[in-house]
């Protein structure tokens, strides 16, 4: 077994890298919970796999710089991101999905894929092609090894930490939490409650688009704002739901954070742009061996 | 045909066709449900008693036909909408949320808009009476329930909507003897409250004991329709469509 | 099946065939490069519907067969000189086959929108590769050469004009349309139509449905890989961009929207959408693709059986 020391003083060695790669993982673990919980609400209630989610992030993103051009407060960015985007995807869902209900799951992958397609373009004509920034809400960094670690990112995981526990709590408890989750089980019996399906629909797309915005903003700091900014985490996001088992929202903040520290730490050895593959080599491993997802107990 | 549908139907079915993608399941059903009673609707397998209650309950729309409640026509209103004006569905296996707890499957047709809480303390109460079993079993998830209990809850579920009827689909299917009559008793206390009830069974001498009226489907249509007491297991009516 | 209707659909056929080769001679320049590019992303959008109209799998991983036709023509353009056609032929193919292949083995076993979802992922895999393996693929900037001559090098070769290169183009894809017709009509197309209908009682009858989907998927993948040699040829240039899942997207937009399972309607979709983007980005510049992405929505919620769908028996026939 000298393969096992060798690489155990290979990490003591490296503990400091890895430790900032856990962080790491783990900060950008929970912004991909938020954005991957509200994909997995959405299939799990109405089978519609979301394909604009990406571009409600982006959106939640944009609406965040303008307000906070405009206010000042990055607070308020965030609450009235979350509003707008909320909005904005009972919207979409009235208008483009509903006439869509009950048809072919492909017509719904199409729409999606329109809507975020006009998204897209929507950003890029109103603000350009030129990245935008969000300026922290407060700077202020604490010494990690020899590394100067900002505690925004801290304060980021956290609160997603605790958005996410709210919607748990929400779910879990309250007359809403119950008609959400007696419809994902079983819609048709929802109906014959009286539960107003139709309207639980479009509450959960709000509740998914105004979280994708949340995380948007949230995470607008880190990286540049620009109108694409959605592509790569809508993969990323997919490839979260499936491996957690689709419709499962434990399953999908687990993998979340499950996949991002693999890619944190394959991006010790790799360059970012590579260690993604890590992530579709963990989703064809499930989808070989466990397709049901890796976190679900047995599978169906 | 000795009997007579009710001048003032609580519930009206009016020449419905119904189809399941190209099968033509209803070919112009026709039956009514006064307030407070009780109607039996018998027939084999696959005559389409399930969907003729589908079909009242807004699940399922008809291409042909109306649907009248209290008068008014409701065929293109969504199941919702007729759950909040009084009609409840019990479905055959049952479908309770298997996910939810005990209490949380109540909860589904207790939490209404409108209701006080007194009102929904009562109504609890009342349920818990009937269904002691219920109440043990309050915080347990449904999918741990036994068959005989789920049946139970699938109906307390029901009463939660206060409805005005009960669509009752096969309520003794796979249940042991002593629980069917536990299901006589139930249908004879919805129907004291004055609540009616249109019951589709396989189980003949229960139908025609706990209904006033009775009808008799075959192939998608209304075949025979008379007074329950003046049916009998051994009629020849009863064999002709029921027989095996 | 009346052989008068069916001799209408091959005079209907002669008619646009005989249309699209004089339309070079009298359009301008422009016109003309756009036609054969209609006609190369046509045939993309065909192979998907190999997939999707007669197989019943709906597949986003053509981006990885186009790229990949694409860049092994641009392999063999740049490795073998003098450039030579078939060459380039041959390695695109070879190029697309494997990765379609490798793929469809890992793909087929998947229902539904998991195999949709790793058809895309295997796009975005190959996407990763070829934009950071900077040295073979040239990376984010891509591979240029030039166009190789027709004809066979060493015996005859004449170099490509604008109307020869649409004339070349036009009938690898009418040969390639007339090729997959002709297997949709065969028994194997009848399997995959089975396939496509009822999965679990074609398995029953004891047909080895995984086999059969993993060719469809390699058929597939040769035919959106030709579509990349043919754009290659046109372009002279091959980039990542065209291994992004977007690219995979268009192919099933325009399938879908021409018409699934009429093989003819991907031409019609790719068209249209083409024409669409071309007429809105005269009077709206960069930003038409918000009311082509408009007309499309409205297309899926109202038109769901795509411009061609009406035809699709007929098409068939």
């Amino acid at each position: 077994m000298d393969y096992l020391s060798l690489v155990w003083d290979w990490m003591v060695s490296h503990r400091d890298i890895i430790v900032i790669q856990t962080i790491n993982g783990v900060v950008t673990g929970m912004i991909l919970a938020l954005i991957a919980s509200g994909l997995t609400l959405i299939f799990g209630i109405m089978d519609v796999v979301n394909f604009a989610h990406g571009e409600l992030f982006m959106l939640g993103a944009y609406v965040g710089v303008v307000v906070l051009a405009t206010s000042g407060s990055f607070w308020l960015a965030l609450v009235l991101s979350t509003l707008v985007v909320a909005l904005l995807g009972a919207a979409l869902q009235i208008t483009t999905l509903r006439p869509l209900l009950g048809r072919d799951p492909l017509t719904t992958i199409l729409a999606t894929f329109g809507i975020s397609l006009v998204l897209q373009n929507y950003a890029l004509w109103q603000f350009g092609p030129v990245p935008r920034k969000i300026q922290e809400p407060f700077t202020g960094q604490f010494e990690l090894f020899y590394l100067v670690y900002p505690w925004y990112r801290i304060v980021i995981a956290l609160l997603s930490a605790g958005i996410i526990g709210g919607l748990y709590l929400f779910l879990k408890y309250g007359t809403y939490g119950i008609w959400i989750r007696a419809t994902t089980q079983d819609r048709v019996m929802a109906q014959a409650m009286g539960i107003p399906v139709p309207w639980v629909h479009t509450a959960v797309f709000a509740i998914g688009a105004g979280m994708a915005a949340a995380s948007g903003v949230l995470f607008g700091p880190l990286i540049g704002v620009n109108h694409a900014m959605g592509l790569d985490w809508v993969l990323k996001a997919f490839i979260v739901v499936v491996v957690g088992g689709m419709g499962n929202l434990g399953g999908s903040i687990a993998a979340s954070i499950f996949v991002s520290l693999l890619e944190a730490y394959a991006a010790i050895f790799v360059s970012p742009a590579q260690a993604i593959i890590v992530s579709f080599v963990a989703l064809i491993l499930t989808l070989l061996f466990r397709p049901t997802g890796l976190f679900v107990p047995t599978p169906k | 045909m000795s009997a007579q549908p009710p001048a003032q139907p609580l519930v009206a079915v009016d020449d419905i066709h119904t189809f399941y993608g190209k099968s033509h399941i209803l070919h112009g059903v026709s039956l009514a449900v006064g307030k407070g009673e009780v109607v039996g609707l018998l027939g084999r397998n696959g005559v389409g008693k399930s969907t003729t209650l589908k079909t009242i309950m807004g699940l399922v729309q008809p291409s042909q036909g109306q649907v009248r409640f209290e008068g008014k026509a409701v065929t293109s209103l969504p199941a919702h909408k007729l759950a909040r004006l009084g009609i409840a569905y019990v479905p055959e296996d049952r479908r309770i949320f298997k996910l939810l707890t005990v209490m949380e499957n109540l909860r589904t047709g207790l939490d209404r808009y409108g209701v006080s809480e007194a009102r929904k303390q009562a109504l609890l109460g009342k349920v818990f009476e009937y269904f002691p079993v219920l109440a043990e079993r309050r915080n347990q998830a449904g999918g741990t329930l036994s068959g005989g209990e789920q049946q139970m809850l699938a109906i307390a579920r029901a009463m939660m909507l206060e409805p005005k009827i009960v669509l009752l689909d096969e309520p003794t299917e796979g249940l042991m003897p002593r629980m069917v009559s536990q299901i006589k008793q139930i249908i004879a206390v919805l129907n004291r409250e004055g609540v009616a009830i249109l019951l589709v069974e396989q189980n003949v001498p229960l139908t025609l004991e706990a209904s006033q009226r009775v009808y008799i489907m075959e192939k998608g249509v209304v075949r025979h329709h008379a007074v329950a007491s003046e049916l009998n297991v051994n009629d020849a009516v009863i064999q002709q469509y029921l027989g095996v | 099946m009346s052989k008068t209707s069916h001799t209408g659909y091959w005079i209907a056929f002669g008619i646009v065939l005989a249309l699209l080769i004089v339309a070079p001679l009298v359009l301008p320049e422009f016109w003309r490069r756009f036609l054969t590019e209609i006609l190369i992303w046509g045939l993309l959008a065909m192979s998907s519907d190999i997939l999707i109209g007669y197989t019943g799998m709906v597949s986003f991983g053509h981006s990885a067969f186009f790229g990949l036709g694409m860049y092994g023509a641009a392999a063999a353009l740049l490795m073998v000189k003098p450039p030579n056609l078939w060459l380039a032929i041959l390695y695109g193919l070879a190029g697309s086959a494997m990765v379609a292949g490798f793929v469809a083995y890992f793909s087929t076993r998947l229902r539904d929108i998991y195999f949709a979802i790793t058809t895309l992922i295997f796009s975005q895999i190959f996407y990763v590769i070829i934009f950071t393996w900077t040295e073979v693929t040239g990376g984010e900037n891509g591979l240029t050469f030039s166009r190789p001559q027709f004809g066979i090098p060493g015996l005859y070769t004449v170099p490509f004009t604008s109307e020869t290169l649409h004339w070349f183009v036009l009938a690898v894809v009418t040969a390639s349309y007339l090729v997959v017709r002709r297997i949709t009509q065969s028994p194997f197309g009848m399997v995959l139509q089975s396939i496509r209908e009822n999965e679990a009682r074609t398995r029953a009858i004891g047909y080895p449905v995984e086999r059969y989907k993993i060719v469809a998927v390699m058929l597939s993948g040769l035919f959106a890989g030709l579509a990349g040699v043919l754009y290659a040829l046109q372009n002279r240039f091959a980039a990542p961009d065209f291994v992004y899942f977007l690219i995979s997207g268009e192919a099933v937009i325009f399938n879908v929207m021409g018409g699934i399972g009429t093989l003819v309607g991907p031409f019609f979709g790719a068209a249209f959408f083409l024409l669409l983007r071309e007429a809105f980005s005269r009077f709206f510049t960069e930003y038409y693709l918000i009311p082509v992405g408009i007309i499309f929505i409205l297309m899926v919620i109202f038109l769901p059986q795509g411009m061609l769908g009406f035809a699709k028996r007929w098409l068939n026939r």
